[in-house]
Parts: C-alpha cells; structure tokens; sequence
C-alpha cells in the first residue's frame, strides 16, 4: 500500500512539474489531451483489464458527457459544474440500464453489441442536427470558471484537466486494491469461482460498466469545455478504437499502464506530423504486434525485455 | 441440513438424473459415489446453483433453495469446490482467499475508491481473516506466490482455504483428490476431517474409494443417473447392487 | 404509402440484403470452424472491390478477367492474415482474438488507403445500367446480377458442406473441434480454410455491390458489421438462415431508410443487433440451447 502512495506521489509530482520543463503552448495543448485521454484510458480498463469485459463503444460514452454539457451550457447558459455532474448521473444511468442486457453477453458477442451501441449514439449525434448542430458540430460552449479564473489557456487548461486526471488515477488504484477490485479481478479469472464465493458477478460487471462510463462522460464534458467546440466526428468508432489500443499498449488492469498508452498514442501522431495518414496504419499494426508479442502492455513487456536482455548479456559475458 | 427430493435432469432427451432423493445430516462428512457418468457432478451442479433442474426440491435447513444462483447460496452458507480447481490465476494467494471474505465485507465501490476510513478498517479485517485460512490450510508460506504458478495440490488446498473463508455452513466438494498423490490425499482426508470438526458439514463427490470409506460417516451411491443404495462405509462396501454396478463399468 | 412505392424500396433492399448475406455466411463459417468473430471480415469486403478496380484500371484487364484475379487476390489476403495473425496467437482468448482481428482490420484499410487514396471509385456495372420495369418498379440489371449470384454461391456453399468430404469435415469441426480433432481431421487446416473460403465470399460480394454503391477503402466497416447483423439473425448459421437474416434486414433498412428517414438507416441495422442479442441470442429460426458450463 506504501508503495502504491509513493508512485502515485511521485506521478503526481511530475505531472505537476511538467509546465515548467515543457514550455510553449502547442506542446501543453497536447499535454491536456493526454490527461483527458488518459482518463478515458483508465475508465475502459476499470471494464476492460479488471473485469475483463470489452467495449467498443466507450467513445459514445465520451461523447454523449461532451453534448450534454456542451449543450447545456452552450444553448441553454447553464453553468458548467452544474452540467457536468448532471452529464455524468445521465450517461451513468443510462450505462446501468442498458449494462444489463448487454453484459450478460459474452467475448465477441459484447464487443459486437458494444459497437452497435457506440455507432447508434455517433449516428445520433450527426442526425439531431437541431440539438447537436449534426456533422458541422456545436461551437460556443463556455470555458470552466471557478471564482475570478477563467480556464482559457493552456497552461490553466493544463492544470484543471490534470487535477481531474490525477484524482481518477487515485482512484482507480484505491479501487483496483479494494474488495471491489479483487472480486473484479475474480470475474475476470473465474467467473464461476467468483460466483460460488458469493460475488453477484452481473450486478458488479453492470457497475464497473456504470462506473467507467461515468469516468467517460466526464472526461467527455472536460474535452467539451477546454475545446469549447465538438462535432461527431471526435466521438467515432474509430476513437473506441484508439481507446482500447491504448489500454492494450499501455497493459490491461495497469493504471499507469493506461497513462503510458494515452501519452504515446496522443504523441505519436503529434510526431508523425508528416506520416498524418498513416496513423491507422500504426494503430493497426500496434495492435496486433503487442497481442502477439507483449500481451502484458508495455508496463509488464518492457522490463520483460529488459530483463531477458540484461541475462542474455551476462551469459555471453560469461562464455 | 439439506436435503434433496426427487431431483430429475434431463439435457436434450437425455435423462442425466431421475427422481434422486437424499438428505446430508449437520455436521456429518457425506460422500456421493458411483461410476463415470452416474450424475454425480450434474447433481453438484444443481445444488449449488449453476444449472437449474428439470424437477425437483432441494432445501437447505428447510428452506427451499431450488434455482437460487451460487452467489446466493453463497450467502446462505452454501459453498463448493471444483473438480479442476478454479483460481483467480493471475491474483495472489493472499488475495484469492481475500475474495472469499467478500460476503463478510460490505463496502461498495465509490467507499473503496474513496479509501474511507471505514473500507480502510474493513481492509484490515479480510487481510487479517485471510491469513488465518491460509494459516489452517498451511499455505502461509505462499501467500504472495501469484495461484496459477502454484503446483496442483498446493492449488486445492487454497482453493479449500478460499472457500472456508466464505465461513459456509456446508461445503460441497467435486473430487477433491483428484491429481493428487496418495501423501497430498491422506492430508487432505485430515483436513476434511478437521473442517467437519469446526461444524461444517462436507458433502463430496471422490473416486478415491479408500479416502470415502475412511472419512465419510454416509455415502450415497449414483448409478446411471438414480440412486442406487444409501448407508453408512460398511453398508455400502456389503452392498451386492454396488459391487455389480462398479464390476459392470469397466466393459 | 404507396404500393409501388414500397415495392421499389423492398426490390432494391433484397439486392443489399443479398450482400449482407453473403458476408453474414462467412462470418458464420469462421465462427463455426474456430470460435472467432472475425472483425476483419469487410475488410475482404472492400478488398474485392478495390482489387477490381485495380485489375481494371491501373492492369486494364476485361471485367470478365478482373474479376476472377480480385477473387483470387482477396483469397489470398485472407490466406496471408490467418498464417500470419491468427495462427501464431499464443493466447488466443476471445477479447485477445477480438483485439487482433480489429487490429488487422485496421492494418488492411489502412494499407488499402495508402494504396488506392480516400476517394471513391465507380465500377461499371457486369451488364449496362438500363433500368428493368417490374409491376410499376424498376431495378437496374446489377440488382439481378447481385441476386443470381447468390443464388448460386448460397447452392455451392450448400454442396461443399453436404456433398463433399471437405466440407464434412469442416461441419465435423463446427459441432465439436476436440472430437473433430481425434478422429484425423486436421483442425489447423481446416480453419485456414474456413478463412479462405469466407474471404473469397467476402470479395465476391464486395465486388458485385461496387456497380451499385461504388467502393473506397472505408466501405468494408459498415458492411463488415452489416453482414454481422445478418449472421446474428441467422443465429450464425452457415445456411440458409443467415441468408434470410441478410434479406430481411436489407429489406428492412431499405423501407425505414425509404419511408422513415434515410439519416437514420444504418442505426436500423444496430437496433435490430441489439435487440436480437438481448432477446433471442441464439438467432430468430434458432433452438435455445443450454448453457454449458
């Protein structure tokens, strides 16, 4: 457990550490959608590396916290901490609702239906052309003000998103420790074994999907007012898909796992500027290499490696 | 304790139990036997929960328990074991026994997110229950070895441990000597022994006829999916219908 | 509400339920052979359109020749991703095969868009595009084409899995692999060819809609997922029920796109998934199975 607080205090450092090492404002632009990304992250793999339950449409999740309180704030002047929660206990209830029929499907068949979800949602945004401005998307949502500070530039920007990433981490590593985390690891090994202990495994897979997609939906309303503009195309399935390469990259069930894959597929392409198109390529490639070859992510792969290489090593320097 | 009335399973025409009936007196160690394919395991399997019977009763102190699923039955006290044991691989040993206390805690998820102070007492309290199992099962020693590494024996020792942690006041176990030597399943017919000690009552099905004989107080006997004879070791080793029944299986 | 009207839009959603049908039976004969939903399926899809177009245009070969080289070459591709991304799997869980088949997709379209652009390609039709009047309808030629073959495809498919030792086989396998297995059949080689044979119905689809829709990297998602549905419906059957599913949700898109609103077209098809996975997973036709534990 110390150990646990130490890493997350020395992350924490860091994080706030960053701005002062990395000036200029294109790069801490990119720096707030790692946090916002890596919330996401950490919400699909609550579902995805504890529970062992996949979803494909996590980016409908995203989106729909993003339109509320765009919406919300952007057509009707609510105030934004207002809209946020509200977002949040909507998609969650959603979430448990239709968790249920949906999480007693199983492998590929909840991957499917997942899909399905996510694309009714993205086609919902671009049809309500009335609510949500269809395809053009929705411009003039609000900043976030909290007393005489208005979050309008990125440094600021840097800071309330990455307050919000570093409370989710907390989290989810308190979470992944806990009773709760333990029985969801159980699912995901057993569900049977869980069972006969007693864990009522549906009711704990329809929270932890409740839960990740309430991590969604605010991270979706974060992305809306840092942006102060969204349109259907950021909530696609291809966006689902980014998603769950980062938490298989980043390794499933490994919370700094999901930062670590959050940050190298929101940089990698900030990189590549030139390779723009190719990105998918790389997405698709990046996953079936790191199923193939490093299963663990990167978070267990790489000091794998490390390792193999550092007794490969000794063994030639021996002979 | 429980009893069972008039159980019949059948699976796509095929009549897997007919008209079973049984009851497991408290606190005794009752053994189910009888040759491949006589239902054992498909009675398992709807005692506790996981398949749901064509007809028939099952009660558990009186109450009917018929089609309430394992998790439920897990709270009456009923728990069971598997036949190729089932461990949480990638968790610790510590920590599978810690997911048997899982119906003697109670904090939901936004209080373990949150480390209230109250999820941080109970914390203590399953850490602390949980090594007091690992101690009876005398697997201390592995407590943080991750359970897929574990041999196969040390695996059914924990997998008893996690299930006692549940504090059941019946336990079922599906051939719990299976893959083990003959040291590994004398200890364990002392370990059966001492759990029927602590009063929970034992209902298991085994192969092994030398552990059922030693160990059980009752065996009932399956063929062909009915109930061939009930009584206690010596009754049953006398039994004429039994001895033909397991002369005729190896055909 | 129209009868004619309502004709039209049931003529044309038999054609696109055809191709859904198509691509619904091979994603049910990988399913059956080896347990995978395999979510690169429309990425055969497009291959045979694009493969075409490739012989067509940059090869200039007849249409008559092109089309049997973009069959070939779409086979081989799904040859290629079973060797080189389902076999070497070591894990091969369901989310873990979920993963890859989406990765390799990905890879595929991505490959195909290097390769070919973002733009969309028209390929001329097998037979002129002079509209053909039935009682106060009209289809065009393709339409015709679309459904004769597969017609044909659906009665070939029925002779290799009934009439030929391959095939047999390969059912053998779809019942019970392990058992399959231990009377000689060759599993491995029996995937491989659940993969190819469900590549080359893939492309054969892909390549007959073309004339109809035009094809672009980008198209083998949606009918990928379209064919899905069809398979669900079917209960994955690699007969003739999933070719009914495929037809009555062609038909069904094409009347609520018709007379509902075409915005809401494709989300049809998901509601009709949902709701067939929520309520009758084992398909509309299917028998309900016991759960085995």
């Amino acid at each position: 457990m110390k150990r646990e607080l130490l890493k997350f205090g020395v992350f924490a450092i860091l994080v706030l550490l960053a701005p002062l090492l990395f000036s200029g404002g294109y790069l801490m632009n990119v720096l707030v959608f790692v946090g916002i990304n890596t919330m996401l992250a950490i919400g699909l793999n609550l579902l995805l590396g504890n529970a062992g339950q996949i979803s494909l449409g996590h980016a409908g999740f995203f989106g729909m916290g993003a339109y509320i309180s765009g919406i919300l704030t952007a057509t009707y002047a609510w105030n934004p901490w207002f809209a946020m929660p509200l977002a949040a206990v909507v998609v969650g209830l959603l979430a448990f609702l239709i968790g249920f029929p949906i999480l007693k499907l199983k492998g590929h068949y909840l991957a499917m239906a997942t899909l399905g979800l996510g694309i009714i949602v993205f086609i919902v945004f671009n049809e309500t052309v009335d609510l949500t401005g269809g395809p053009s998307g929705l411009s003039g949502i609000p900043n976030l003000t909290m007393g005489s500070v208005t979050f309008d530039s990125d440094v600021k920007n840097y800071y309330l998103i990455w307050g919000f990433t570093l409370m989710i981490v907390l989290f989810a590593v308190n979470l992944a420790n806990s009773r709760v985390g333990r029985a969801l690891r159980a699912v995901h090994d057993s569900e049977v074994a869980a069972k006969v202990l007693g864990v009522n495994t549906s009711l704990l897979k329809v929270q932890i999907f409740t839960l990740s997609a309430v991590i969604s939906s605010l991270a979706g309303s974060l992305y809306a007012h840092t942006m102060t503009f969204v349109a259907p195309a950021s909530f696609g399935f291809n966006f689902s898909v980014e998603l769950l390469t980062m938490v298989v990259i980043g390794g499933l069930g490994s919370v700094y796992g999901s930062f670590l894959g959050a940050a190298l597929l929101t940089l990698l392409p900030e990189f590549l500027r030139a390779a723009h198109d190719y990105d998918i390529i790389i997405y698709g490639g990046l996953l079936m290499l790191m199923v193939m070859f490093m299963p663990g992510g990167l978070v267990r792969g790489v000091p794998d490696l490390f390792r193999k290489l550092f007794r490969r090593g000794k063994e030639s320097g021996h002979a | 304790m429980l009893e069972i009335s008039r159980i019949t399973q059948i699976f796509g025409g095929v009549t897997a139990l007919e008209d079973v009936s049984f009851a497991v007196k408290k606190g005794n160690i009752t053994g189910v036997i009888g040759p491949n394919g006589a239902g054992k395991t498909t009675l398992f399997n709807i005692i506790t929960g996981i398949y749901t019977q064509t007809s028939g009763t099952v009660f558990l102190e009186g109450k009917d328990i018929s089609g309430l699923p394992p998790e439920k039955l897990a709270r009456k006290g009923l728990v069971r074991t598997f036949q190729n044991i089932e461990l949480f691989g990638q968790m610790t040993v510590r920590e599978n026994v810690m997911v048997g206390m899982h119906t003697k805690s109670s904090c939901g998820m936004l209080s373990c997110a949150l480390k209230t102070p109250w999820s941080v007492s109970e914390e203590h309290r399953i850490r602390e229950g949980a090594v007091r199992w690992l101690e009876f099962a005398g697997i201390t020693d592995l407590a943080d070895v991750t359970s897929g590494n574990l041999p196969f024996g040390k695996g059914r020792l924990l997998e008893i441990a996690r299930a006692l942690a549940v504090e059941p006041t019946i336990m079922l176990m599906d051939e719990p000597a299976a893959g083990l030597n003959s040291q590994e399943t004398l200890a364990l017919g002392l370990l059966i022994k001492q759990i029927r000690d602590m009063g929970i009552t034992v209902v298991l099905v085994e192969h092994d006829m030398e552990l059922v004989m030693d160990i059980c107080d009752r065996i009932v006997v399956l063929n062909l999916g009915r109930k061939l004879a009930e009584g206690t070791p010596r009754e049953i080793q006398e039994n004429t219908e039994v001895i033909a029944a397991y002369l005729g299986e190896d055909d | 509400m129209q009868f004619d009207q309502i004709l039209q839009y049931s003529l044309s959603g038999l054609s696109t339920g055809a191709i859904y049908a198509l691509i619904g039976v091979g994603f049910s004969i990988i399913f059956n052979a080896t347990g995978i939903i395999n979510f690169a399926q429309g990425e055969f899809v497009m291959l045979g359109g694009m493969f075409t177009l490739l012989f067509l245009e940059t090869l200039k070969l007849p249409l008559w020749a092109a089309i049997p080289c973009a069959i070939v070459a779409s086979t081989v591709a799904g040859l290629l991703f079973e060797r080189l991304a389902i076999r070497p799997l070591r894990q091969a869980t369901p989310i873990n095969l979920v993963i890859i088949t989406i990765g390799g997709s990905i890879l595929i379209r991505g490959l195909a868009m290097l390769s070919w652009g973002k733009d969309t390609h028209a390929i001329p039709p097998f037979s002129g595009d002079d509209p053909i009047a039935i009682a106060g309808a009209t289809i065009l030629p393709q339409h015709l084409w679309i459904l004769a073959i597969t017609v044909i495809i659906v009665i070939v498919n029925r002779i290799y899995f009934y009439h030929t030792i391959s095939g047999k086989a390969m059912r053998a396998c779809a019942y019970n692999r392990r058992a399959a297995g231990l009377v000689g059949i060759d599993v491995h080689r029996m995937v491989l060819f659940s993969f190819i044979i469900s590549s080359a119905m893939g492309s054969i689809a892909g390549i007959i809609v073309a004339p109809l829709t035009m094809t672009a990297y980008d198209v083998g998602i949606m009918l990928g997922l379209k064919g899905f549905c069809a398979a669900i419906i079917g209960g994955m059957s690699s007969g003739i029920a999933t070719v009914i599913g495929g037809l009555l949700l062609g038909v069904l898109e094409s009347l609520g796109a018709g007379l509902i609103s075409s915005g809401y077209k494709d989300a049809i098809a998901f509601i009709i998934l949902l709701l067939i996975l929520f309520i009758r997973p084992q398909g509309l036709f299917g028998k309900a199975e016991s759960e085995r534990v």
